[in-house]
């Protein structure tokens, strides 16, 4: 199985750096080779809403002409989102793509595949294959899953999950051995970038997530969104250490028995 | 009068085109409303928005603060019985005011010193392309 892995800048902060070291470490074990795109270019962390603004999209845009046939792979949900996003504009809208073509000064390559790392293990990989590789099962674990919003909604666009009632975690936690906990707020918005801007905004969204799961009955909670993570942490009761949030490739890592402890804080 | 209401069919036929959504389609359920996560912090709803948008009072939504607030997590989209795309009407709210302007005031220098070394690349990256052009 080979890919091409888009970082984006986060995934080479501090803040996110397990996430991809984790990730890295079970696709390697389980025969999932991500390369690495060579000087790749920010997305843009937002997709351009307006119609009429394409200078936003070159750089999304240049990611795929440049990956052709070969499937781009990321693991934050705002890259995902954007080149998703851009794939399926390049292929819909006519004006845009000629555009975005004669910038690039290339023909369009056609419709890429673009994946997130949860997709490759859900669709490529099979949860039943994945189960097979397991050898330190997470048994015993009350742990939930933290969705956001960036990869599922537009669910036309995304095409990820349901927009409403996703499994695909729930799956990935279920298959690690966890006992899985549901809650509502899983898919709601945590209050993304108003952190810096409307911080009491952001406190409170992030707070009614944390509030459902423990009130469910959840001691950890997943995501693939460094800036979710980031949020949830912020609240007083992860700060308390009545619940903990990780990366979904944290457990995925640990239940492949793969030194996982050892990753950078 | 008869200016004031051109500068508005203007106004509203840039946002209808940007955005791609015919504001007259939305029925006022206030769906959108109802399941925006940040709503307590707009002093326009977003039904209102639409509403305003409707009615000619594009000063209303210009001047509003919501658009600001609004986080595009595309909820309002995914649960409106007309199919209609709020957050692409917020954008195109927001581009209106920062095409001229360049950018929305907000201070980089006024965000706190702690929460810029540790929040992630994403958030700042996010944030600046929401409130300039």
């Amino acid at each position: 199985m080979e890919y091409l892995y888009f970082p984006g800048c986060t995934l080479k902060d501090k803040y996110a750096l397990k996430m991809e070291k984790t990730t890295l470490q079970a696709a390697e074990y389980l025969g999932i080779n991500l390369r690495e795109i060579k000087e790749w270019q920010c997305c843009g962390a937002v997709y351009p809403l307006a119609q009429d603004e394409y200078v936003t999209l070159i750089s999304p845009a240049r990611t795929l002409f440049n990956a052709k046939e070969t499937p781009v792979v990321s693991l934050c949900s705002a890259c995902h989102h954007v080149l998703k996003r851009t794939s399926e504009r390049m292929e819909a809208d006519k004006e845009a793509r000629d555009k975005i073509s004669q910038y690039l000064e290339e023909s369009y390559p056609g419709k890429n595949r673009v994946l997130h790392f949860l997709e490759v293990l859900r669709d490529d990989l099979g949860w039943e294959e994945l189960k097979r590789k397991i050898e330190n099962p997470l048994s015993g674990r009350r742990m939930a899953a933290y969705y956001g919003c960036m990869l599922l909604r537009p669910a036309s666009e995304m095409n990820f999950d349901h927009p409403e009632r996703p499994r695909i975690m729930e799956d990935l936690l279920q298959t690690l051995g966890a006992e899985v906990i549901t809650y509502p707020f899983r898919n709601k918005c945590c209050g993304a970038y108003l952190s810096l801007t409307e911080k009491e905004v952001m406190t409170n969204t992030s707070q009614n997530v944390i509030k459902m799961a423990l009130k469910a009955g959840a001691e950890e909670l997943v995501t693939a969104c460094p800036l979710c993570h980031y949020n949830l942490s912020q609240t007083s009761e992860v700060q308390e250490g009545k619940i903990k949030i990780a990366y979904f490739s944290e457990p995925l890592a640990e239940a492949l028995n793969l030194a996982a402890q050892e990753v950078v804080q | 009068m008869k200016t004031q209401e051109s500068s508005y069919e203007k106004i509203r036929s840039e946002i209808m085109e940007r955005s791609g959504q015919d504001v007259n389609a939305c029925i006022q359920c206030g769906r959108c409303t109802a399941g925006c996560p940040v709503v307590s912090a707009m002093d326009v709803m977003p039904r209102e928005i639409m509403l305003h948008l409707q009615n000619g009072r594009e000063q209303e939504v210009l001047e509003s603060k919501t658009p600001w607030i609004c986080a595009t997590c595309f909820t309002c989209a995914a649960r409106c019985p007309r199919e209609l795309d709020l957050s692409r009407i917020m954008e195109a709210v927001r581009v209106k005011i920062l095409r001229p302007r360049g950018v929305s005031g907000l201070n980089p220098h006024e965000i706190a010193k702690e929460a810029l070394e540790n929040i992630p690349q994403q958030a700042l990256v996010s944030v600046f392309r929401k409130h300039s052009r």
